[in-house]
């Protein structure tokens, strides 16, 4: 009850500035910075053209963060609805209207940046069911219909990401869901089943394989071989796996040191700036660096942790959870895709990843984590 | 204290155990990196010593395309180039300067050597020229050691030997693009080559991954800054596979030629196998031109002309058909009963229905009319009165079987699937009800009515034979011969079929036929075939009162379509063709002569003889093929002069 307040008040006009959870904003500031130096480096020391874009994107976004931070909750919380439908909205409008990349819809050009709703749509939904749970009365939660409300608002998102294709954004729309839904008390019961259904989709997709009624596209199939086994495709995704996990052990214990990655520098390594990143990270700084990267991105979830379970409100204790949550799938999967653990699926590294709409949205869900806490029930 | 608990929203100890499964997957992370970073990073760092090892894709060729008779069409040529490697050269200037005296190197061509050469890593060869001659070529092979840091190389470029003639069938090859790469699933490694060539267009695009083959490897030994040292081994690429179409390069460009001068598109097909023979589309463009790249001065003409040279209008066009169309309307009115051959209609220039009039071509009219003189002079009034009897659904259902209104299994892009209305069409694109009047325009092939070359031939084949004919382009890929099976019978009684080739007959061979003039007079090879005229714009009463304007007064785009489709030998069918000349203003002018000579080239193989021809066309044929032999002889004197 560390953060209980004496004098039970919330604090108003500057006086919120003293009542931030100024330890996430520091270390939110080291991680992007840390952001900034890869963009350099892998740029080959330079600031174009990657670092600066970045830079400039992160300046927005904590602007952003303070001023989203020091507006009321009840706010956010009375704005929610209209940002799903909204964020709903854009994904329809992307799919129809959307410009191409890499074989995928995802972009909206909105002349200065390109909008990528997906990002915004995993803030948007941890908020609606946030919002749900909040109004939901607690003894409904594990009733049938009260669950399939839930389930209904985070399928619609995902299987409008899953036609753009892009399975990994969709992957952690389900993820962020289901973790409020988890928080909220649904009952465990609702979620071994969910397992299990997982796992029959997983044996299902396996045993139909070559059969009539086969259910993913042969190239599917080959990148699972290909994760299973890279060195199939010794010249596709097989490749950078091997090479990513090359650049990742020769690091050592203490790296080749900043700008000195020999794999970095000699382009064995893919998408470089984007999800890749914490290669060149690791190759550069070693095991020690890799280690404290991971030790930042810990602490960030724990004070979201911390803070979501010491909230009397809650929406604001929902909301918190739940970003909280999907920050750490964030930077989880991308860590252990880069690791060879599991299978590559297009998940940026938090903060770090060259991206704009990523950058924006990561920094705005902070700052709704900052109001949930700064306005929190004394 | 502990009342107040229990209604506490606090979602405490979900929160821990939230936490207690992320401190568990962070832990894996852990253990990972120390695994990877730590206890296996000795073993990484060696590999990555051995990552000096680079590897290099090597393209394959490029499978070939040839025609029926084995003659290339799609060939790939050695293309001469040599390659600078700066460091090697010392002083880069002298050389070049020394080049410029051996070869034709302009000064605006070594400005942009020298400033690649700057950019560019000093090991790293930079192309000087390509494409260069033989003579050339070897100038500087010759030269080597006076030319340091020069090096001959030769590459393979896709050519296209006729140039114009196979340019929308065979289509083009052309560097990949980004738009290309954006709607593969899963593209070829060999995409990461910059400027591969992928097909764009016609056969090369539609069996890009035939043609193609797969990619070998080369390994090499990079140093640490990236240069090679060496190379450790090679894997050889798999060349692509190559493909031999049915068409047949004589009659193909013979067919080109004659539509030349023309907007226009011709189709010539086997009516027992569906093979395509040639098929040709005008104005046409060379599609060597696009191998590298076109420029923007040759291209914007090529996009902006109203003649549309880069479409293929043989399977992209979709035109009324016209009367062309009334074999369909005569067969299904004949099926269902409600029309006897013999019997007679009045036409008397017009008719009359819900206020309207529909008019026939002919202003006097053609008074009593049965089947076989409503096909012979194509009477307008004749087919009024039996769509209306028939209604729409039949004529669709039956223009439907004889392959209108569809797409076909064959390699070429950008199909048309034409069009074959019904009530539910219109209702579902207008929202208005199916008219009358819309069933006697469909009557004649004009209102909504649309239907590509490629159709129109294969509804001639269909008619031809009573079979379920469908086109082939593809005689074998990889010198296995594609698999064909006997068309099925399509269903319809072998009387209507022969009253309606009765018709075909006498529009081409009896003294009132529309295309008497476009005859065979082979006793051996009689043709028939059907004429179609369809307007683009509608004639209003105004305009038909002051009398139609003579040809030379309608701007080109207004003018009416020439349509012809005919088969022959009539009592042996072998081949059908279909021709539409955009704007040609009458079928049996401008379409029925045009298609009568690729009907003659393609079933006397070759020139045919004069005797063939009807009497009052045989000097013009004359002095055609005198014409024809002393281009061929010139172009060949020139060749042994070189």
């Amino acid at each position: 009850m560390s953060y209980f307040d004496g004098s039970g008040r919330v604090p108003t006009g500057f006086a919120k500035v003293l009542y931030l959870n100024w330890p996430l904003v520091v270390l939110v500031v080291a991680v992007s910075v840390t952001g900034f130096l890869m963009l350099y480096s892998v740029a080959g020391g330079s600031y174009d053209p990657w670092a600066r874009a970045q830079m400039i994107r992160f300046g927005v976004g904590f602007v952003a963060m303070f001023v989203i931070a020091f507006i009321h909750i009840r706010v956010w919380r009375r704005v929610t609805p209209i940002v799903y439908i909204f964020s709903v909205i854009l994904l329809i409008v992307v799919y129809f209207f959307g410009t191409e990349g890499m074989g995928a819809q995802r972009w909206i050009n909105l002349g200065f940046m390109q909008l990528q709703p997906s990002e915004v749509m995993k803030v948007a939904l941890i908020m609606a069911l946030a919002m749900y749970y909040d109004w939901l009365p607690r003894e409904k939660v594990s009733r049938p219909f009260w669950v399939a409300v839930p389930l209904l608002l985070t399928l619609v998102p995902m299987a409008l990401v899953l036609i753009q294709p892009d399975l990994g954004t969709a992957i952690l729309l389900a993820a962020g869901g289901g973790v409020v839904m988890f928080l909220a008390g649904v009952s465990l019961w609702y979620f071994g089943a969910a397992l299990a259904v997982a796992g029959g989709l997983v044996a299902a997709v396996f045993i139909s394989r070559g059969t009539s009624w086969q259910l993913l596209k042969d190239y599917q199939y080959r990148r699972i071989d290909t994760f299973l086994d890279p060195s199939l495709d010794p010249l596709g995704a097989g490749y950078h796996i091997t090479q990513s996990k090359i650049a990742l052990g020769s690091g050592g214990l203490s790296g080749r040191g900043f700008m000195q990655g020999p794999q970095s520098r000699l382009n064995f390594l893919p998408e470089k700036q984007t999800d890749f990143i914490f290669t060149t990270f690791a190759e550069e700084f070693g095991f020690v660096g890799s280690i404290s990267l991971l030790a930042i991105y810990t602490a960030i979830v724990v004070f979201a942790v911390v803070s979501a379970i010491n909230n009397r409100d809650r929406f604001g204790a929902l909301l918190t959870g739940g970003l909280g949550a999907t920050f750490f799938f964030f930077f989880a999967v991308n860590m252990a895709m880069v690791m060879g653990l599991v299978p590559v699926v297009g998940v940026p590294l938090p903060l770090v990843s060259y991206g704009g709409t990523a950058m924006l949205v990561l920094l705005g869900a902070f700052g709704l984590i900052q109001s949930a806490h700064i306005h929190r029930p004394r | 204290m502990h009342g107040r608990k229990d209604h506490s929203p606090r979602i405490t100890r979900r929160g821990l155990m939230l936490l207690g499964i992320q401190f568990g997957v962070i832990g894996t992370l852990g253990w990972r990196m120390r695994q990877l970073q730590v206890e296996q990073s000795d073993q990484y760092r060696l590999l990555a010593e051995e990552n000096r090892i680079n590897i290099r894709l090597i393209a394959p060729e490029r499978g070939q395309i040839f025609d029926s008779r084995g003659v290339l069409v799609a060939r790939n040529q050695p293309n001469y180039r040599i390659v600078m490697v700066r460091e090697q050269a010392e002083n880069v200037e002298q050389v070049l300067d020394r080049l410029a005296r051996l070869i034709n190197l302009s000064d605006a061509d070594k400005r942009d050597v020298l400033e690649d050469m700057y950019k560019r890593s000093p090991f790293l060869p930079v192309t000087v020229k390509q494409h260069m001659s033989w003579e050339e070529f070897a100038l500087v092979a010759a030269n080597g050691p006076s030319l340091p840091g020069v090096i001959t190389d030769v590459g393979l470029n896709r050519n296209y030997p006729f140039n114009e003639t196979y340019a929308h069938l065979v289509g083009y090859v052309g560097p990949v693009s980004e738009r290309d790469l954006s709607r593969m699933e899963d593209p070829d490694p060999l995409f990461q080559i910059p400027r591969f060539p992928i097909g764009k267009t016609g056969v090369e695009r539609t069996l890009e991954n035939t043609l193609r083959g797969s990619a070998g490897i080369r390994r090499i030994e990079v140093n640490a800054t990236g240069r090679v040292m060496r190379e450790l081994g090679r894997d050889e690429a798999t060349p692509g596979k190559d493909v031999q179409l049915t068409v047949e390069t004589g009659l193909q460009e013979y067919a080109r030629k004659r539509l030349a001068g023309e907007s226009a598109a011709a189709v010539v097909m086997d009516v027992n196998t569906g093979d395509i023979k040639a098929m040709a589309s005008a104005p046409g463009f060379n599609p060597n031109s696009f191998v590298l790249g076109i420029s923007n001065a040759e291209w914007e003409p090529l996009r902006d002309s109203k003649y549309r040279p880069l479409s293929d209008k043989s399977v992209s066009g979709a035109y009324p058909p016209g009367s062309t169309f009334k074999m369909a309307v005569a067969l299904a009115a004949l099926e269902e009963g409600l029309l006897e051959p013999d019997e007679t209609i009045v036409c008397r220039g017009f008719i009359e229905l819900g206020g309207r009039r529909f008019h026939c071509w002919k202003r006097g009219g053609h008074g009593r009319v049965d089947l076989d003189k409503s096909l012979e002079q194509s009477c307008d009034v004749y087919y009024y009165e039996i769509a209306r009897r028939v209604g729409i659904e039949k004529i669709a259902a039956m223009a439907r079987r004889l392959g209108m209104g569809q797409e076909f299994d064959i390699p070429l892009s950008a199909m048309s699937s034409g069009l074959i209305p019904d009530k539910a069409y219109k209702l579902r694109l207008f929202g208005e009800k199916w008219k009358i009047g819309d069933t006697l325009n469909a009557g004649i092939g004009q209102g909504f009515v649309l239907a590509s070359p490629i159709q129109l031939a294969v509804m001639t084949a269909r008619l031809a034979t009573g079979r379920a004919v469908l086109p082939n382009l593809v005689y074998s890929l990889d010198g296995v011969p594609a698999r064909r099976t006997e068309a099925p019978d399509l269903g319809i009684s072998a009387s209507a079929l022969d009253y309606v080739r009765e018709g075909m007959y006498s529009v081409v061979n009896s003294e009132q036929g529309t295309a008497r003039k476009s005859r065979i007079a082979d006793r051996n090879n009689l043709m028939a075939g059907k004429t179609g005229t369809s307007q683009v714009r509608g004639i209003t009463m105004a305009q038909r009162e002051a009398g139609l304007p003579d040809k030379d007064e309608v701007p080109w785009e207004n003018r009416d379509h020439a349509l012809f489709v005919c088969y022959a030998p009539y009592d042996k069918p072998k081949y059908a063709v279909a021709v539409v000349v955009e704007h040609g203003d009458s079928g049996s002018g401008t379409a029925a002569p045009i298609a009568r000579d690729i009907m003659m080239r393609a079933l006397y193989d070759g020139e045919p003889p004069l005797a063939a021809y009807p009497p009052a066309e045989r000097n013009r044929i004359r002095a055609e093929q005198e014409r024809a032999r002393a281009a061929e002889l010139a172009t060949q004197q020139n060749g042994e002069g070189q």
